[in-house]
């Protein structure tokens, strides 16, 4: 059977008994860097490819459809358009601040791909705090858009750079106790760890109400998070043109641009892993023949699978919602979604201490 | 006027203290053309709004001092684009008022079959437009679908999809397509069995009536001293239905309801503006099947040459109330024409409507109002 597994086993193997272990796990990092890149590229024109698709289904029209089979290719030419224009600076902005966000976006994207396990052992850095590290390094997104929304010197980038700060500050809350109930139930923060706990179901399942209390937290938290609508305050175009990268042009608006691509793609990962077993097949009880025929299908083709169908329902929100106000936005949060993520939290917590889950 | 370069220094310098002084336009995705909006905020909340006009001035009425009677309605076309028929059909009253044309009765059905065709395809492009505004990109493209069979209607008969230039003094140009009757009834089935799509997508839209309700609020008092009409100000309560007060063509023959709400707010206005489609679509069904026969265009003479005097029309477009005031000393082009737009009124009362509010809700008030720049600037 096909497994990322094996391949990742022999070139280990390989290097280790060819070259001398420093040399090895130097040449071990290098790949895994290319790999992260070609992965960052590839995520970056399929997902922007995936959402003009789906929402020109929802809005009764084709989509891309010229630049190669089915509009393939489009999002290679836009690019390519993106690389070739201008970046300009305005006169006025602090010009270091300016150049620097959106790398410091980018970076945090980067980073986070780090404990995402993709396949069955196949994974980068399985990191013993692996969930609090990818909560904690997500947060730093919002210094970069805050500092692009400053160094800008552009009114309405400041004010989506105000807005995007409130904004992502707030829903961590709700996104790191939405996180914290699997942790509960789980008694680990190691990626790998939790996905072994859902051999048998996953937390969706298993967790009776609260946990899918949690999940939609969680889902209704990262979509605020990643500034997507019906939270895009901080870019809201009809309000405020195109809020904190009002000023940018050419790559480093594209930055960004990606950024956000697979930021949405990492959250929703991190949604697949905790929630929906990460790349566990779905096992059903005592269905045994059942069991046995999902167990054929690849590790690689459940997580992916998961994943952009969460991908898919953040879409699917963008396009069909209106945008909410910033006052709305911010009593959701610290009205609703807090206050019923902390009390969702201590029926977890019961339900841990109790054995009452699956 | 100022010069560019003046406007700016003069809304750059920040007011006093903690305020926030943007430029929003003349290019700006959210004013829909060249309105120009200089926003004092505080923080998000709006403290003032200062709208500046101009940008898209083409100064029709003086134009229209030089044009002939049959050469002035086309101008209008250009005034509310959205809806050209009604600006034109206007103007063709206005005329006929001063010379006392006698307009046959199938040019009468026809005419009034075309505005409320125009008013529905005006109102489908302002939900589109709107529901943009406020974050929701779908409803736009579902708008648009209806919309087109109009504009093919619209291209069949009289020859363009937007500024038609179909009401001459007299009648209207040509008489309509052969295909015009089934076209219309396609049309009205259509939009009866899609308008459903809009009550899920936007009306029902938990988020859509908590952005737009209590958002915006005009009292009647406040509509009638700005000079409000048409759907901003029949949403709080004002009866100012002109095809009901002062019925023209065969608006007194037809069966249809005046559109009133109380609230006062967008979504009063956004309710108001959706029933509106309906009566529409009401009046059409008990014309198209009873078109006369008969002459599309009274017999006029080749050049007009109204009596001297004042001559005042009002018609309903999709916005309000639209005045035409023609002064004529007897020759073949006019002395001075004068138009009231209801667009230029509804946006006075944008201030007032406006403060205290956050910036997101300008969106909502804005939206509601349906501005169309050119119409206010003419």
């Amino acid at each position: 059977m096909f497994s990322l597994e094996g391949i990742t086993k022999t070139i280990q193997d390989w290097l280790f008994s060819s070259f001398s272990p420093t040399v090895a796990l130097l040449i071990e990092c290098a790949i895994i860097i290319l790999l992260a890149i070609a992965l960052f590229a590839l995520l970056g024109l399929v997902l922007v490819l995936m959402e003009r698709k789906v929402a020109a289904h929802i809005q009764i029209r084709l989509g891309p459809n010229r630049v190669g089979p089915g509009g393939m290719f489009q999002t290679v030419a836009d690019t390519v358009k993106l690389i070739m224009k201008e970046g300009l600076t305005p006169d006025m902005a602090d010009k270091f601040l300016f150049n620097l966000a959106p790398f410091i976006v980018m970076i945090v994207a980067m980073l986070l791909l780090a404990p995402i396990a993709f396949a069955k052992n196949f994974q980068i850095w399985d990191i013993n705090i692996g969930v609090l590290y990818v909560s904690a390094v997500s947060s730093l997104s919002v210094i970069g858009i805050l500092m692009a929304g400053w160094a800008s010197n552009n009114k309405y980038s400041l004010l989506g750079a105000m807005r995007s700060g409130a904004q992502i500050v707030s829903y961590e809350l709700s996104a790191g106790l939405a996180i914290l109930s699997v942790v509960v139930l789980t008694g680990s923060l190691q990626i790998s760890d939790i996905i072994e706990s859902q051999k048998d179901g996953w937390w969706l399942f298993k967790g009776h109400i609260p946990v899918i209390i949690a999940f939609v937290i969680f889902l209704i938290a990262v979509t605020a998070e990643t500034n997507r609508a019906p939270f895009d305050l901080a870019e809201a175009e009809s309000e405020l043109t195109a809020g904190f990268h009002t000023e940018y042009s050419g790559m480093r608006f594209a930055f960004f641009f990606l950024a956000e691509y697979i930021n949405i793609f990492i959250v929703c990962s991190i949604g697949a892993t905790l929630f929906l077993g990460g790349w566990m097949p779905l096992h059903i009880g005592n269905w045994e023949s059942f069991n046995h025929l999902m167990d054929y299908i690849p590790s690689s083709v459940w997580f992916m699978g998961k994943t952009f169908f969460l991908i898919f329902l953040i879409m699917w929100f963008r396009w069909t919602f209106p945008r909410l106000r910033v006052d709305q936005l911010l009593n959701l949060e610290w009205k609703y979604l807090l206050p019923i993520s902390l009390f969702n939290i201590l029926l977890v917590t019961l339900i841990a201490i109790m054995g009452w889950h699956f | 006027m100022y010069t560019q370069t003046e406007v700016i220094k003069d809304t750059t310098a920040s007011g006093s203290e903690g305020e926030l002084v943007i430029n929003m336009g003349p290019q700006h995705p959210a004013t829909h053309g060249v309105l120009h909006l200089v926003i004092t905020l505080n923080g998000e909340t709006i403290k003032k709004i200062e709208p500046h006009l101009g940008y898209i001035h083409r100064s029709i009425e003086k134009m229209t001092e030089s044009l002939t009677y049959r050469q002035f309605t086309y101008v209008t076309s250009r005034m509310d684009y959205l809806s050209a028929h009604i600006n034109n059909l206007a103007c063709a009253m206005t005329v006929e008022k001063a010379m006392q044309i006698e307009v046959p009765e199938r040019a009468q059905v026809i005419r009034v079959l075309m505005n409320e065709l125009t008013r529905i395809a005006s109102h489908e492009l302002w939900i589109g437009a709107m529901a943009m505004d406020l974050g929701a990109f779908t409803p736009f493209f579902y708008a648009f679908r209806e919309r087109e069979m109009i504009t093919e209607i619209m291209e069949d008969s009289c020859g363009a999809r937007l500024t038609m230039n179909y009401m001459v003094p007299g009648g209207v140009m040509y008489d309509i397509h052969p295909d015009f009757q089934k076209k219309v009834k396609a049309f009205v089935q259509q939009f009866k069995d899609k308008v459903t799509e809009y009550e899920d997508l936007v009306t029902n839209n938990v988020i859509f009536q908590s952005r737009t309700k209590g958002v915006g609020y005009l009292s009647k008092e406040d509509a009638i001293s700005y000079g409000c009409s048409g759907p901003v100000a029949r949403a709080s309560g004002v009866s100012c239905d002109i095809r009901k007060i002062y019925p023209y063509e065969v608006y007194g023959k037809v069966e249809f309801d005046e559109v009133l709400d109380t609230a006062g707010d967008s979504f009063a206005r956004y309710l108001v503006r959706v029933k509106e489609m309906n009566q529409s679509i009401r009046i059409i069904e008990q014309l198209i099947d009873n078109i006369p026969e008969g002459d599309f265009q009274a017999k006029t003479k080749a050049v007009l040459k109204p009596p001297k005097g004042e001559f005042y029309t009002r018609v309903e477009t999709a916005r309000g109330e639209l005045g035409v005031y023609l002064v004529s000393e007897g020759g073949t082009t006019p002395y001075r024409i004068k138009y009231r737009s209801p667009g230029f009124s509804n946006l006075s009362a944008l201030d007032h409507m406006a403060r205290g509010s956050k910036i997101g809700d300008l969106m909502a008030t804005m939206g509601t109002l349906d501005l169309v720049i050119p119409d206010i600037d003419r």
